[in-house]
């Protein structure tokens, strides 16, 4: 068993051109910024950004936008950060609009093994658009699939060494999802502990879905 | 319209309220309705002051809040099996558009879609669904025969309550239930473009 602690540079490295980053938080509030760092150091550019907004413009996520290192978003709101709102109206960043809970279950398909996931939620909206609607026993259902990306970055309360996770309050939202969603998974956590401080019951995220974690 | 709304809130209620009017529900609702924010917790309790504000309670508008004792927490995935499954007694939302078959428009006008965040989750999936708005928009009419927005859900809409009345979505169609004192339904069926059925027992709405 060894520690996943790793320094700031080899998390850097992990970046490259064209990737999707998944992101964990909600507006502005549970984001692993300190992660937001390494990508913006990495110069890595053309990004998709899979998250569930865009955060304010130059705060948290909008930092990669502001940045100009994104091609592509896909989350269920991007309102409150008006230079996104800007990029998409120009036509210089495609947006893919979900509805928030289908981006959720989205995302927890896209990282418990299955293809995608039959909700009611945009039946008769726009969000059916390009969509293929299954029959169950006579009920239309809207086929969401799965959404998964190449790195996530989750924001933690805490870590242990081999990844085991806990959050505090809201900053939970997308977090454990983010978890799940990726290639490979990266972790800020607030605090860093021991094995073992975190009872086997109070964990979120089991450190299975966890590759490295930040070091301070 | 806030205060109206929270009469339809009952004790054991678990309620999730939009931004703007509907978030003013909390200062009516009887004891015992619990908030639920898409964000991940039941349990919202008031605007957090001085050092209790810490990022770890924030609603999904961003503000932070104070956490009710027996307050859960869960992730965003939870949340909305919690929307969609039907768990939550009702959902207060404003609107830009309602339909006489009570399909709400409330996210987008043409040409700026920002995003539904949890709309579309939550008029699918809780039980009861109360549109907060003003009756007209600048004179012009935001009840309609059909929407010309882009729609948050279709045929969701169970009751609209408005600065002039309360009206209700039926099989039969929409039937005015409430009036503010002094105002007519004759008045009201001028501001809105489907045929309103004035309910037996039309009732003065509260101040």
């Amino acid at each position: 068993m060894s520690s996943k602690l790793r320094t700031k540079d080899e998390i850097v490295a992990l970046f490259a051109d064209g990737q999707t980053i998944v992101v964990g938080g909600f507006a502005n509030h549970g984001v692993p910024d300190a992660l937001i760092d390494c990508v913006l150091d990495s110069g890595a550019r053309h990004l998709t950004l899979l998250s569930n907004d865009t955060g304010d413009a130059d705060l948290t996520i909008g930092r990669l936008v502001h940045a100009g290192r994104v091609d592509k978003v896909v989350a269920s709101h991007i309102g409150m950060n008006t230079e996104t709102v800007a990029l998409v109206a120009s036509g210089k960043i495609e947006v893919t609009l979900v509805p928030q809970g289908s981006l959720a279950e989205r995302m927890r398909c896209g990282g418990a093994g299955l293809g995608g996931v039959l909700t009611k939620t945009g039946l008769g909206t726009v969000a059916e658009k390009g969509k293929t609607i299954v029959e169950v026993d006579g009920e239309r259902w809207l086929l969401e699939p799965a959404l998964r990306g190449d790195v996530g970055l989750v924001r933690a309360r805490s870590a242990d060494p081999i990844g085991n996770l806990t959050y505090r309050g809201t900053c939970r939202n997308f977090n454990p999802l983010v978890a799940r969603a990726a290639a490979v998974t990266v972790v800020e956590a607030d605090m860093l502990v021991e094995l073992d401080e975190i009872e086997g019951d109070s964990v979120v995220t089991p450190g299975v879905y966890v590759d490295m974690i930040l070091a301070k | 319209m806030a205060k109206r709304a929270a009469a339809y809130f009952a004790a054991g209620d678990i309620v999730n309220l939009g931004i703007g009017v509907p978030s003013l529900c909390n200062n009516y609702a009887p004891p015992g309705v619990m908030f639920h924010t898409e964000n991940g917790l039941i349990g919202v309790g008031p605007l957090a002051e001085g050092l209790q504000r810490v990022e770890s309670f924030s609603n999904a508008n961003g503000m932070r809040f104070v956490p009710m004792p027996g307050a859960s927490v869960f992730d965003s995935a939870e949340s909305f099996a919690i929307v969609r499954s039907g768990r939550l007694a009702a959902t207060v939302l404003g609107g830009l558009q309602v339909s006489e078959k009570g399909d709400l428009a409330n996210w987008a006008r043409p040409g700026k879609m920002v995003g539904m965040g949890g709309a579309m989750d939550l008029v699918n999936g809780a039980r009861k669904v109360i549109v907060t708005m003003e009756l007209t928009a600048k004179g012009a009419p935001k009840i309609l025969k059909a929407c010309t927005y882009p729609l948050t859900g279709a045929a969701c809409v169970d009751h609209i309550v408005t600065e002039q009345c309360v009206i209700d979505v039926t099989p039969e169609g929409l039937v005015l239930r409430e009036v503010l004192d002094g105002v007519t339904p004759e008045e009201i069926q001028r501001q809105v473009e489907p045929t309103l059925v004035v309910a037996d027992d039309l009732a003065i709405m509260a101040a």
